[in-house]
């Protein structure tokens, strides 16, 4: 489907919706707490049928950290970004495991390295760095004297 | 007279694979909840060889964090350097010669040749033949020698550059990619008849692991992995790059979601890299191997995704710029990561036999997955 | 014609014209002894010579062919180093058993070399149920197997021995029926008349079809019983790591690993004198000529031709099959040869009453 007619219709689903632009795929930004209300409409309608989340990612803007979702649909193969804005001192969003299975490591990747807690995750705990480490390492002001290289 | 260490309350028995493990190939650690020889739970714990790849490349140029990516996926680092050349060409919109299209693709191939090779030695090793490892390898070094020739490594090659290939291709390269053609067209109907039709493979692939269509998408698995699930999911079908468009291939699907079809689609891909590559090989345009780029490259400011189809599955970069020299934010989505949160699933139920027999048709490559 | 009956017989009788029967008694049980240790360890080291040749043949490599000539010194390299080695006990372990483990299957493999002849006349001890013997003794080998897995306090381990509880247990009732259908054709359970009687044709060829059949089943069976690749669960490298001999190093390690080539080796002596006649040189019916010629090959020679021909084909099988999963190993002992081993057994009943065979 062609970007413009799912931006419509992305528009006639969330009014509310505000698009960023410049990116090769349409993008929404949404508020935190309407996350797991807009995944659920994302999959559930049937002319959009996002069924396969292929990228979940974080980023810290320093000011408060961005979530960004990638969904694409494998029936109508048309992708949409969406973005989340979080509170960088106590990042918290709705988990969307219980919709795409995936969603449960990489939001335990996320967890692990930037914090951001996932409520409701049925497993939220550390992937990659020990249990008792402190820190999240890819968040712009983490510091190891020790590991880190810089240029 | 001894204590009861590592059993759950209802007696079954909690063992760790790995994380120095034969079979896991490399340092993955899985714990496992055994019901006598029956998997009740798989966990999965990552980090042994977590190197915060995403973290180092925050402060490398445009240039160089590219040669990074070869660490990760080790096996298709050419395929991991191309995503990367793509994303950063997205940003700075330059045309890139059709010679250099054409390299890449045929290395892209060649390397999708040569894991699928390892990925067969090791799998057959998994289920306990050890010879197919050794006939293998035998034609993965007819590859690595013509990798050698021309981008001077034979593993983590860092040939791709944005705007074109480091090098021109070495003069013996056509000659040597057609032996090996007429080499591998041979010996992969070995690879069937010593392994695909044996009985005992088969009675141990077949039913094994079972991944519905639905999960295969649900887990994000990618790949060969969803592609015996019968999902669609070739990047190189469905959004074209290079040259990918214009060339005659299948893209291979089975429909049986176990290790067999797993397998299977694996070994005809190889099939489809090598019919690819015959296709090329007599038609490699002439001109400029690299389009002229600065010497310090900036993208401006704003978004890139780029996907390819590693030999593994779908491989994303997603580039946040600042507009500087550096990505301000970076992001690889590697498709063994997505691959292996469906391993718990796929081996609820089977034996410890079977496990190993798992993994090996998920072709987990450690690194790709910790990043 | 050379022959090692003459030198047992003669050194028999310069004993017991020397000394008292009951020293000369001693002096032989010791002589006895050290022969069989002797053969213990050249059979380690040539048998691990060998399978690493055919592996590396099968494999497209040389092997090993560094230490000596073309390799040959390599296992007693690989020896010495594991006889320098530390050999570990682990916390935890029950230490009695787990020491004790290498050496119960270790002289369990001894026990079973007792009744077999190695050449005409010389055998240690031709018991008149030498066959069931065999079959007795071996199926023993299995608590030194669950001992070491038990005793190891490890998971892997346990899982092995369990494994290869379940394997030789199952496995063994395959192995001994197609060995009874043998004994139906033969009428006896001595070695030594079990050779004979092929004096005129081995028992693969006068068998017809059910001594076939019963010699598949036997491989089959006793590849499994010496948890040997396609079935050696037990190990499973890729699966348990090492299975039941995980913790174990050094020396006790060695015994392990010494034990199963020498079990590889004892069944295949076995076969080979059911099936293809021991050291009995091959004959055709009436063809004197023929017969003769083939008489002046030594019977030792004979025989080892035979066994080393099968312990080829248990090599060749090591490094073309997958491994099974235990699931199947069982299912094939209990629903397919098992069934077809009874069935045999009938057959074979059939064939030598009515006198069928050759």
């Amino acid at each position: 489907m062609h970007n413009e007619t799912l931006k419509s219709m992305l528009v006639e689903l969330v009014p509310l919706a505000v698009f960023e632009e410049g990116s090769e795929w349409p993008t929404i930004m949404i508020e935190p707490a309407s996350w797991k209300s807009l995944a659920l409409l994302l999959t559930t309608t049937p002319a959009l049928q996002f069924d396969f989340l292929f990228c979940l990612t974080c980023v810290d803007w320093k000011t408060h950290l961005g979530m960004v979702f990638h969904i694409t649909s494998t029936l109508h193969r048309h992708t949409v970004v969406v973005k989340a804005k979080l509170n960088r001192d106590h990042p918290e969003i709705d988990t969307v495991s219980d919709i795409w299975k995936t969603a449960e490591f990489h939001e335990r990747e996320v967890y692990d390295l930037f914090g951001v807690k996932f409520l409701k995750h049925p497993d939220l705990r550390r992937l990659f760095l020990t249990d008792d480490y402190v820190g999240w390492p890819l968040r712009k002001d983490f510091e190891d004297a020790v590991n880190m290289i810089k240029l | 007279m001894f204590e009861e260490v590592g059993t759950t309350e209802q007696g079954d028995l909690i063992i760790n694979v790995g994380p120095q493990h034969p079979s896991t190939h490399g340092v993955l650690h899985l714990i496992i909840t055994l019901n006598g020889e029956t998997i009740k739970n798989v966990e999965p714990h990552l980090g042994y060889i977590h190197r915060s790849i995403e973290k180092m490349c925050e402060s490398l140029t445009y240039r160089q964090f590219i040669y990074v990516t070869s660490r990760m996926d080790y096996l298709s680092s050419h395929i991991n350097n191309h995503g990367c050349a793509l994303c950063v060409e997205k940003g700075l919109v330059v045309e890139i010669p059709p010679r250099a299209k054409v390299i890449r693709v045929l290395m892209d191939e060649l390397t999708r040749l040569a894991s699928h090779q390892l990925w067969w030695g090791a799998m057959a090793m998994d289920v306990g033949a050890l010879t197919p490892f050794f006939h293998a390898f035998r034609e993965r070094e007819a590859i690595n020698d013509i990798m050698e020739e021309t981008c001077g490594a034979r593993l983590t090659m860092n040939y791709m550059v944005p705007g074109g290939v480091m090098f021109d291709l070495h003069p013996n390269f056509q000659s040597k990619v057609k032996d090996f053609i007429a080499l591998f067209k041979s010996k992969i109907d070995e690879y069937d008849e010593l392994v695909t039709s044996n009985i005992i493979f088969k009675n141990r692939m077949k039913n094994i692991g079972y991944l519905s269509n639905e999960n295969a998408v649900s887990f994000g698995c990618t790949g060969p992995t969803a592609r015996g699930s019968g999902v669609s999911c070739d990047i190189r079908k469905l959004y074209p790059y290079e040259i990918y468009a214009q060339l005659d291939f299948r893209e291979i699907t089975e429909t049986g979601g176990d290790c067999f079809s797993r397998y299977l689609v694996r070994l005809q891909e190889m099939r489809q890299s090598l019919y690819i590559i015959e296709q090329l090989i007599d038609n490699i345009p002439e001109g400029d191997f690299q389009a002229k780029t600065k010497a310090v490259i900036k993208l401006p400011k704003g978004e890139f995704y780029s996907r390819v189809e590693t030999a593994r599955g779908e491989f994303g970069v997603y580039i946040v710029s600042e507009g500087g020299m550096t990505p301000y934010r970076i992001k690889f989505r590697s498709p063994g990561f997505s691959n292996l949160s469906a391993l718990n699933h796929m081996a609820k139920g089977h034996k410890i036999g079977d496990l190993v027999a798992i993994m090996g048709s998920l072709d987990l490559v450690i690194p790709d997955i910790d990043r | 014609m050379f022959s090692l009956e003459n030198i047992t017989s003669s050194i028999n009788a310069w004993l017991y014209s020397a000394f008292h029967p009951t020293v000369a008694l001693v002096i032989e049980f010791l002589i006895i002894g050290l022969c069989a240790i002797t053969l213990f360890a050249l059979l380690g080291l040539v048998l691990v010579l060998m399978e690493r040749k055919v592996s590396a043949y099968m494999q497209i490599r040389m092997g090993p062919n560094r230490v000596g000539p073309g390799g040959m010194l390599q296992t007693v390299a690989d020896t010495l180093k594991l006889a320098m080695k530390e050999g570990l006990t682990p916390d935890g372990a029950d230490r009695f058993l787990f020491n004790l483990a290498p050496y119960v299957v270790m002289i369990i493999a001894m026990l079973i070399l007792a009744p077999i002849a190695f050449a005409k006349g010389f055998q240690i001890w031709d018991i008149n149920i030498g066959v069931l013997y065999v079959s007795a003794i071996s199926s023993l080998s299995v608590i030194g197997i669950l001992m070491a897995g038990w005793a190891s306090n490890n998971k892997y381990s346990l899982l092995g021995a369990m494994r290869s509880g379940a394997q030789i247990v199952s496995y063994e009732l395959s192995a001994g029926l197609s060995i009874i259908s043998m004994v139906v054709l033969t009428g006896s359970l001595q070695i030594s008349e079990i050779i004979s009687s092929q004096q005129n044709g081995w028992w693969i060829l006068k068998g017809h079809i059910p001594a076939v059949i019963s010699f598949a089943i036997f491989m089959i069976a006793v590849t499994a019983e010496t948890n040997r690749a396609p079935f050696d669960l037990a190990e499973a490298e890729s699966e348990l790591t090492a299975g039941f001999h995980t913790e174990y190093s050094g020396m006790k390690f060695a015994l392990f690993f010494l034990a199963e080539y020498v079990n590889v080796f004892i069944v295949c002596a076995i076969g080979a004198t059911l099936f293809f006649g021991g050291w009995m040189p091959f004959h055709i019916g009436n063809w004197t000529a023929f017969n003769h010629i083939m008489d002046y090959i030594p019977s030792s020679v004979w025989f080892m031709a035979k066994t080393f021909l099968l312990i080829f084909l248990i090599m060749w099988f090591r490094w073309t099959f997958p491994r099974l999963r235990i699931d199947q190993l069982l299912h094939l002992e209990w629903k397919f040869l098992l069934p077809i081993s009874l069935f045999n057994l009938l057959l074979t009943t059939l064939v030598a009453i009515m006198g069928w065979h050759f």
